[in-house]
């Protein structure tokens, strides 16, 4: 597989994203918790508080309503669209650099997250969603009775 | 349309607009759209963070300059779990303008982190349609 043949797929540079997917599959299979990689979008951060977390995300630009944030298990997923802007036929880009499109990301969390109490917030292009765990996953005190 | 390959990381600001600044904070060059319409140019840039009381813009000569100020943001109670991006800092950008812009007319809006300045070409810049008649 490694003759000459090997080379003739084409350029090297072709072949690098999906090096660099498959390293960072590898990266995710060996740790807990790889950094993201330039196709994760948007980038979270997480504050936890209690058994509780929020989740913060930058997404400038985008609909409320195209936003969508779905709860299963101890996963959740923000996944939107940021619709581009659409230019009549007169009209020229000269500079394009933001992002537009689908994205999805998951992101999977120490414990159950109870549904019925999730709220999500869209402010200022900022994204908050607070992840309350499930009142069953809670920690509970054991009393200990002394004979 | 994909962007599978889009380096979507903050970018920090190298040196824009060659000057010093005084306050200690991190600054991020926004990514920005311009495009062109018949009688205007529209730049858009990408603040989340920013509102319209948070933004500042100046134009000095041909230079366009946008800024905008980010609230650092707090969390009562909470701790840090983990963190892929940088929540502190403002945004800062200079751009030359190449067409004359008349400056009375610069209309700026923010929506959700949003940035929108359109700058309406001044009058000669404006392409004019001549009328010809057959002699």
């Amino acid at each position: 597989m490694f003759g000459p043949r090997f080379w003739r797929f084409g350029n090297l540079s072709d072949w690098l994203p999906e090096v660099q997917r498959l390293q960072d599959d590898m990266n995710r299979v060996f740790s807990g918790y790889s950094a993201p990689s330039a196709r994760d979008y948007p980038l979270l951060n997480v504050w936890l508080h209690d058994h509780d977390a929020l989740v913060t995300a930058e997404l400038p630009g985008i609909d409320p309503e195209k936003l969508d944030i779905a709860v299963s298990g101890d996963q959740v997923i923000i996944s939107g669209t940021r619709e581009p802007e659409v230019l009549k036929k007169e009209e020229t880009y000269h500079r394009r650099e933001r992002r537009y499109g689908p994205f999805t990301r998951t992101l999977k969390l120490p414990f159950k997250i109870d549904p019925d109490r999730v709220e999500a917030r869209y402010e200022k292009g900022i994204l908050d969603v607070k992840l309350p765990c499930a009142q069953e996953e809670k920690p509970r005190k054991i009393e200990i009775k002394s004979a | 349309m994909t962007m599978e390959n889009k380096e979507i990381k903050k970018q920090s600001a190298s040196s824009p607009a060659d000057a010093e600044r005084t306050k200690l904070r991190r600054v991020y060059v926004p990514r920005v759209d311009i495009y062109e319409t018949g009688d205007s140019l529209v730049l858009l840039a990408d603040m989340p963070g920013v509102d319209e009381k948070s933004v500042d813009m100046t134009l000095e000569k041909d230079v366009l300059t946008i800024r905008g100020f980010v609230k650092p943001r707090d969390y009562p109670g909470y701790s840090a779990g983990f963190a892929e991006y940088r929540e502190d800092g403002d945004y800062e950008r200079v751009f030359s303008l190449s067409e004359e812009v008349s400056r009375e007319k610069i209309e700026a809006s923010v929506k959700n982190g949003v940035l929108k300045v359109v700058l309406p070409k001044a009058e000669p810049a404006k392409a004019r349609k001549i009328a010809i008649t057959a002699g």
